[in-house]
């Protein structure tokens, strides 16, 4: 029997996707129609033999996520429970502290998975890794490429290219170790709790307030991180092993990493769901690419949408309106005539007629191979803002023939002019 | 009567549009420049006309030929070799000008305004001296020639150049009416007639000046091109405005050829004109433009302050705004967005430009 894990976070992590964290929590934000950790879920469903998720983060709880819980619950038939840290312990802590839950019932393994990541997830593909390199008490992280430049920004494994083994590993190394990249999804056998019981009686003995972990992050000796502390000492014990990917995968640290997720995902139900993908017709608007219109939603036949726009719950799509490469959240409206190009449009948000909504796409350059999103600063060495997508927060009203370019609007804002460059409190 | 026309060169500032025209054939309100004020003259009973121009424009002549007949009146070219400024054109024109005691006209290519040619040849006539020159009251009197005079009799007392401190906010239209006997005043060679003549005729009170009613604008650049534009659209709704549109999602005033096709759900004005063969698609939305002949829009774009030129396509889902010029067969791709561009002739814009930038 195999288990699932998904580590959720918690209000004070994934600060730069707001705004549109300000109101949902980030893992239950819609990337492709679904929350984020659906599409987590959905993979771990396909998996045989597992049947039960645990989602672990220190979220209060929260409508949304009770009703999330609900709908996947029926929707995959999988036991999916929510147990929440008291305070933040770090993406090992909360595995240690829950290790009771997690190996009720002796599971074989268990998935553990990052809900800020997007990807194709190899799970089965991992599982069958997993069985024949281990022998029962060994560990498999994802791994997948990166350039050498970007794998700076993540954590680095080096590996043994015969045995797969990892024999050194590395979080956010100074300088070039390895383009192989962790992806923030692990296969751990039981066996791990002994390394994080181990770190967490480390962490007791020797807690001081100025050790680099405390001054990194609000800390206490509960916390534990798997990625420097459980890795390290992992590595090159012959029971730490890296199964490479090439499928899409990718982080998402800001909202403008969604559109890049939401574009994969719906490329990706070309071949698990086709019926999700909306298709040109009579009295249909006109569709290009690929394109996601959830079934309550009104969009009037003159519309041209795609490629790569989700339309989400209710959403309201008028004459005459273009929408490319962009998210139109639950609520939202769109009046005739507008043009919504690399942009998110909150919940509930309405947006005049003969309007521009345009941001930049911070796509991985495509001339370099294995490229992955750039995580850049909010502002430039001049004090300027970079162009990224346009965010449109939840609520927000925008006027008539204007045009709103690059620039982030924060939720239950009445715009009442043209913005370029700007972050409208 | 007589008059002259003072053209110039290039028509530099109204580029893109005078590469492939010269200036007093861009379309004005659906007619050329040089047209409305030919039309004028000749109401006021010119019947002769000499344009000074500073370069040979074959397409000008001909199409002054056309005028010439059908006007029935007689349009003659003053051609400067060398640079003449504004007075020197005058002397090269001395033989027609001069060629009885008539007084005669002289404007600048310019002007836009309601011309009061029979106003001012009745004005020049009751004070009788050498020249009358017409003023108008400006918001930025700085921007121009200032003039300072009796506010009774008109009497010019002296002319201040672009003042840096408040003098008057009358400033020269560019019209004037002069008695032949002012030509003495002028050499062949290249003379300022504000700087060098005009001075001493007030110095000898022979300057007056007329007030001009209504409005004035010089058009010779876009930004005023389309104030003048809005300016001209109120003059004819003032007078009756039968030569403006009406319809189903027009607004304000609107003037469009017959020739030309609207679609539906548009929203069209205020203050646009639309020329002959222009085609608008569905949806779309224009304000304060002018979109010459042969221009195409396509349906839900957005076009507000800009001059489209002949034969323009402009995509879909297009947003044109901030006096964006585009200039002759000059093809804007589907959801492009021009911010204060000015787009040289024959060319294909795929990407957007967000800033004011001149496309070549």
């Amino acid at each position: 029997m195999i288990k699932g894990i998904i580590l959720i976070g918690g209000p004070m992590k994934g600060t730069r996707f707001r705004p549109l964290s300000l109101e949902l929590p980030k893992p239950l934000f819609p990337v492709a129609g679904f929350p984020m950790i659906y599409h987590h879920i959905e993979a771990c469903s396909k998996v045989p033999d597992l049947k039960e998720v645990l989602l672990i983060g220190f979220y209060q709880p929260n409508a949304a996520l009770n009703h999330f819980i609900m709908e996947v619950h029926q929707e995959f038939k999988l036991q999916v429970r929510y147990f929440q840290e008291y305070q933040a312990l770090g993406t090992a802590g909360g595995l240690y502290h829950f290790r009771d839950q997690i190996l009720a019932g002796n599971p074989e393994a268990f998935f553990v998975m990052n809900a800020d990541v997007c990807g194709d997830f190899p799970l089965n593909e991992m599982l069958e890794f997993h069985r024949k390199t281990g022998n029962g008490d060994t560990h498999t992280m994802l791994g997948t490429e990166a350039t050498q430049q970007q794998s700076l920004n993540y954590g680095c494994i080096v590996e043994n290219k015969d045995t797969h083994e990892v024999v050194h590993y590395v979080e956010k190394p100074g300088s070039y170790v390895s383009s192989i990249i962790n992806c923030g999804t692990y296969l751990f056998s039981p066996d791990i709790m002994k390394y994080l019981a181990a770190a967490f009686q480390k962490n007791q003995e020797n807690f001081c307030t100025d050790s680099i972990e405390s001054s990194l992050s609000p800390s206490t000796k509960e916390c534990i991180f798997l990625e420097s502390e459980i890795f390290m000492d992992l590595a090159s014990t012959g029971k730490l092993f890296v199964y490479q990917t090439t499928n899409f995968w990718s982080q998402v640290k800001s909202a403008g990493a969604t559109i890049y997720a939401n574009r994969h995902y719906l490329a990706i139900y070309h071949r698990t769901h086709p019926d999700r993908l909306a298709k040109n017709g009579e009295g249909k608007p006109t569709i290009i690419g690929d394109v996601y219109i959830h079934p309550s939603a009104s969009v009037h036949e003159s519309a041209t949408l795609g490629p790569n726009v989700t339309v989400g719950k209710n959403v309201v799509i008028g004459e005459g309106v273009r929408v490319r490469e962009s998210l139109v959240l639950e609520g939202s409206t769109i009046l005739d005539h507008t043009l919504i190009l690399y942009s998110i449009i909150g919940w509930n948000s309405v947006v005049g007629s003969w309007s521009r909504v345009e941001g930049t796409p911070n796509d991985p350059n495509p001339n370099k191979p294995f490229a992955k999103l750039e995580v850049s600063d909010l502002f430039n060495s001049e004090g300027k803002l970079n162009p990224s997508i346009t965010v449109i927060g939840s609520n927000v009203q925008i006027p008539s023939e204007v045009v709103i370019l690059n620039s982030l609007v924060l939720p239950h804002k009445d715009l009442g002019r043209s913005y370029k460059n700007q972050i409208i409190l | 009567m007589k008059a002259l026309i003072l053209v110039g060169g290039y028509g530099t500032r109204l580029r893109p549009l005078t590469l492939s025209r010269p200036k007093p054939l861009v379309e004005f309100g659906n007619k050329p420049m040089m047209l409305h004020q030919i039309e004028a003259l000749v109401e006021a009973g010119v019947t002769q006309i000499v344009l000074a121009v500073s370069y040979r424009a074959e397409l000008l002549e001909q199409e002054l030929k056309v005028q010439e007949e059908k006007l029935g009146v007689t349009i003659t070219f003053s051609y400067e070799e060398e640079p003449l400024g504004t007075a020197g054109p005058l002397a090269l024109a001395r033989e027609i000008l001069g060629s009885n005691d008539e007084p005669f006209f002289v404007l600048n290519s310019d002007v836009i305004c309601d011309f009061p040619f029979k106003d001012m040849a009745r004005f020049h006539k009751n004070h009788g001296r050498e020249g009358t020159i017409v003023v108008t009251k400006v918001e930025e009197p700085s921007k121009y020639g200032v003039v300072v005079y009796h506010p009774e009799s008109g009497k010019i007392d002296s002319f201040v150049e672009k003042p840096q401190e408040f003098v008057s906010n009358k400033i020269n239209a560019g019209l004037y009416i002069f008695s032949p006997s002012m030509l003495n005043r002028i050499q062949l060679r290249p003379t300022s007639i504000e700087k060098e003549v005009f001075p001493h005729m007030a110095a000898d009170s022979n300057l007056y000046a007329m007030e001009l009613q209504g409005f004035w604008m010089d058009v010779g650049q876009p930004k005023d091109f389309l104030t003048g534009m809005c300016l001209y659209l109120t003059s004819l709704k003032q007078k009756g405005g039968h030569l403006l549109h009406h319809g189903d999602g027009v607004l304000g005033n609107v003037l469009v050829d017959p020739s030309a096709k609207i679609g539906r759900n548009c929203r069209i004005g205020p203050n646009v004109t639309i020329g002959p063969d222009v085609v608008i698609e569905d949806g779309v939305c224009i304000k304060r433009c002018t979109v010459l002949k042969g221009a195409v829009i396509k349906s839900h774009s957005w076009l507000n302050s800009c001059i489209i030129g002949w034969r323009c396509h402009v995509g879909r889902w297009v947003r044109m705004e901030n006096v964006s010029v585009l200039g002759e067969d000059v093809t804007v791709k589907d959801e492009i967005y021009i911010n204060g561009g000015r787009i040289l002739p024959h060319k294909s814009i795929s990407e957007s430009v967000p800033d004011p930038q001149i496309i070549m």
